[in-house]
């Protein structure tokens, strides 16, 4: 059975896009066949931050006016071969694809994949709709700030006026300098407040931003981003690992983290 | 520590924005509405009994008796009554 899961937030700069590519990155690494979908016409990201930018040839609006057929425009990823990427296209706007298009499209290949997931533009306006109109399953992304929580709120109660039944909450970009100074709200406020539950919690990492800049999502890497990236996929895989809200790590894990790292690199 | 002092720290207060904004957002109800739904609820319970229009307070709320956030806001009426027998 195929799980179509979109990547939602409302408000953007959340971190949609990394969460889209590091959680299908995550399920690949697992096994798992997963096809990614950037449905964000006009202001695609996608295909960077996997680094598959010069692999394009054809895109979602290509396949649904029929100028190609699907399978041409699957890019394969470069470190997983299970793992594809249908990217969407830059000069065509939002209102080129409706939502009936987009439920044929992925029943289309809901046969061919383990997991699909939906990388949803910011806003609730057509793109949107299109982007939830295949989703069995939604994943919120905020981050602990009012306006983000306020605009995922929204999502949520759009997402339940659409019958969604699954959705489930992801904390981007928590810092717990800040948390413990009081400066920030906590993991627990946010899922207070929202009250959908929690399926992971990604702590500010500077890593993030140098695996954007190489276009290499780094889930299962020794950092603390990829070690919640990962987390995040095991829990969709149905294992049972307690969600990591509060401490910040140790010292002497974060020195192993470094040397685990330093591995890392050189095994590469 | 800034407790202490009787300071709300910015978490607290980003809390308590979220809670109230989020109860307008979710009801979609403006204050002008409140005010007409106090007016109707005014008018019913006047029939039965005499109550004190002027310091009746209505409010909605997504915190339960319990003091635990809820998802569904609930309409909470404080009307004071001044007499039992018919108004």
């Amino acid at each position: 059975m195929c799980e179509v899961i979109v990547v939602t937030s409302g408000k953007g700069g959340v971190g949609k896009t990394t969460t889209t590519a590091n959680v299908g990155s995550g399920l690949a690494q697992a096994g798992a066949k997963v096809l990614l979908i950037d449905t964000d016409i006009g202001l695609r990201n996608l295909d960077v931050v996997m680094g598959l930018e010069n692999r394009i040839v054809y895109n979602l609006v290509d396949v649904i006016e029929g100028n190609c057929r699907l399978k041409q425009a699957l890019i394969r990823d470069k470190r997983y071969n299970n793992l594809f990427l249908l990217p969407c296209a830059q000069t065509k706007d939002k209102t080129s694809v409706n939502e009936t298009q987009m439920r044929r499209l992925i029943e289309q290949v809901s046969d061919d994949f383990d997991y699909i997931l939906l990388d949803s533009p910011a806003g609730i306006e057509q793109g949107f709709k299109n982007a939830i109109a295949g989703a069995t399953r939604a994943f919120v992304v905020t981050t602990p700030e009012v306006s983000a929580i306020r605009d995922a709120d929204r999502i949520v109660g759009l997402l339940e006026a659409n019958e969604f039944t699954k959705i489930d909450l992801i904390i981007n970009r928590i810092r717990y300098d800040l948390v413990k100074r009081g400066d920030m709200m906590t993991a627990e406020d946010v899922v207070d407040i929202l009250s959908i539950p929690l399926i992971g919690v990604i702590p500010d990492d500077e890593n993030v931003v140098i695996a954007t800049n190489r276009g290499e999502p780094l889930v299962g890497s020794q950092t603390l981003a990829g070690r919640a990236y990962r987390n995040i996929c095991y829990r969709v895989l149905g294992r049972q690992i307690p969600i990591e809200t509060g401490k910040p790590v140790s010292f002497f894990s974060r020195l192993s983290g470094v040397f685990h790292k330093g591995k890392e690199e050189s095994a590469c | 520590m800034l407790r202490l002092f009787g300071k709300k720290s910015s978490r607290q207060i980003a809390r308590d924005r979220l809670k109230i904004l989020l109860i307008s957002d979710r009801m979609n109800c403006s204050p002008q509405m409140m005010e007409l739904i106090k007016n109707d609820i005014a008018k019913v319970i006047s029939k039965y009994m005499k109550i004190d229009t002027d310091s009746m307070e209505i409010e909605i709320s997504n915190t339960s008796s319990k003091g635990k956030i809820v998802k569904h806001p609930t309409l909470y009426a404080n009307i004071p009554i001044l007499d039992m027998k018919n108004g």
